[in-house]
C-alpha cells in the first residue's frame, strides 16, 4: 500500500499498455472458441475462463482496485458474492419450471 | 478507538442523526470515486439481475435456443463468418478501455492535451460501439423479425433477452459518452488544472471500464454461450 500516494494513481504506462494487449488476446481466443465450434463441456470452461481472465484484469488494473485499500476492496468486491444464492436459486427454479413445463405441454 | 467524549453524544433520534453525519471517513480516497464504486456496485447488481433472468428463461424453455452463431453472423467480402460484428465491437469497447486508462494515467501526469484527446478518442470508440449496435438492432428487427414477444428462429424469450441487456447496456455505453465529452470539455478549458487534480478523469474511468466489463459478461453469456 506504499503506493497510495496523495496525487492518486499513478503507475507506469508499460502496464496498461501489456494489460491492453493481454484483453485483445483474450478477446480474440475467446471469439475462437465460437469460430472453431467447442462445444459442451470445453466451451463453457473456455468461456468462462477467458471472461473472468478478462473481468480480473480490467478491475485490478485499469480501474486501479489493485492498489486500492482493503477496506474498499473488501466493500465493493463482496457484496456481489450475493449474487451467487439468486443465481442458485435461479437455476433450481429454471429446472423445475423446464420438467413442469415438459409434463404439461410436451407429454400430453 | 478511545472512549473520550463519546459519552457527551446525544441519544435516541437525535444520536442517529449525529451518527449518521458525523464527519468519518472509511474509505481513503476522493469522496467522488468512492461514491462512484459504490454506484457500480448498484449497476453490477441490476445487470447481475438481467443477465440471471435470461438464464433462468433460457433453462426453462422447452423451444430450442436461437443459435447466437448464426444470427450474429454477417456476410463480409463472399464470406460467411459467424459472430464477426459480435467481435468487432468487443475490440472497439476493449480499444476505448485502453485509451481511457491511459487518459487517466496522463490526467495524473497533467498533461492537459494528451488526456483530453484520448478521452475524445474513447468517446469516439463509444459512439462508435453504439452505432454498430444500432446496425445490429435493424438487422435483427428488419431482416429477421425478431421482436420481444418472438422470432422465428426458437425460443420467444430469446428477443426480450436481448433487447433488454442489450439495450440496457447500449444506454449506459451512450450516457458513457455523453460523460466523458462533458469531462473532456472540463480537461481541455484548464478547470481541473485550476482545481489542482485530475480525480474526476479517473471517476469517468472507472464509469467506463464498468461499461467494458459488463460487455465482457454479455460477450460470454448472452453471445457464446
Amino acid at each position: 500500500m506504499a503506493e497510495q500516494a496523495e496525487e492518486g494513481q499513478q503507475h507506469p504506462i508499460a502496464i496498461y499498455l501489456w494489460i491492453w494487449l493481454l484483453l485483445f488476446v483474450f478477446s480474440a481466443f475467446s471469439y475462437m472458441v465460437d469460430y472453431i465450434g467447442f462445444q459442451g463441456g470445453t466451451r463453457w470452461t473456455l468461456i468462462l475462463l477467458f471472461m473472468f481472465l478478462k473481468a480480473g484484469f480490467i478491475v485490478a488494473i485499469f480501474m486501479h482496485m489493485q492498489w486500492e485499500r482493503l477496506a474498499l476492496k473488501f466493500a465493493i468486491l463482496l457484496p456481489p458474492l450475493c449474487l451467487l444464492v439468486l443465481i442458485g436459486l435461479m437455476a433450481i427454479e429454471g429446472d423445475y419450471t423446464f420438467l413442469t413445463r415438459l409434463q404439461a405441454f410436451v407429454h400430453s | 478507538m478511545s472512549n473520550t467524549g463519546e459519552s457527551a453524544l446525544p441519544g435516541g433520534l437525535k444520536g442517529v442523526v449525529t451518527d449518521w453525519a458525523t464527519d468519518k471517513q472509511a474509505f481513503q480516497v476522493p469522496w467522488g470515486k468512492a461514491m462512484m464504486w459504490i454506484f457500480l456496485l448498484s449497476d453490477t447488481f441490476i445487470f447481475s439481475c438481467f443477465l440471471t433472468s435470461y438464464m433462468n428463461v433460457r433453462m426453462s424453455t422447452t423451444v430450442p435456443w436461437p443459435n447466437p452463431s448464426e444470427v450474429f453472423a454477417l456476410t463480409l467480402f463472399g464470406h460467411h463468418i459467424p459472430l464477426i460484428l459480435i467481435a468487432i465491437m468487443t475490440f472497439v469497447l476493449i480499444s476505448s478501455s485502453g485509451t481511457m486508462a491511459m487518459a487517466v494515467n496522463f490526467g495524473y501526469r497533467k498533461d492537459r492535451k494528451k488526456t483530453a484527446a484520448l478521452m475524445l478518442a474513447t468517446a469516439f470508440f463509444g459512439a462508435t460501439f453504439v452505432g454498430m449496435q444500432a446496425f445490429e438492432w435493424t438487422k435483427l428487427i428488419v431482416e429477421e423479425g425478431v421482436r420481444p414477444w418472438g422470432n422465428p428462429m426458437g425460443a420467444a424469450q430469446f428477443g426480450s433477452s436481448f433487447f433488454m441487456i442489450t439495450g440496457f447496456h447500449g444506454l449506459h455505453v451512450s450516457a458513457g459518452v455523453i460523460y466523458l465529452l462533458v469531462v473532456a470539455k472540463r480537461v481541455l478549458s484548464g478547470f481541473y488544472d485550476r482545481k489542482g487534480t485530475y480525480e474526476t478523469v479517473e471517476i469517468a474511468g472507472l464509469y467506463w471500464h464498468f461499461v467494458d466489463l459488463v460487455w465482457v459478461f454479455i460477450f460470454a453469456f448472452f453471445y457464446l454461450w
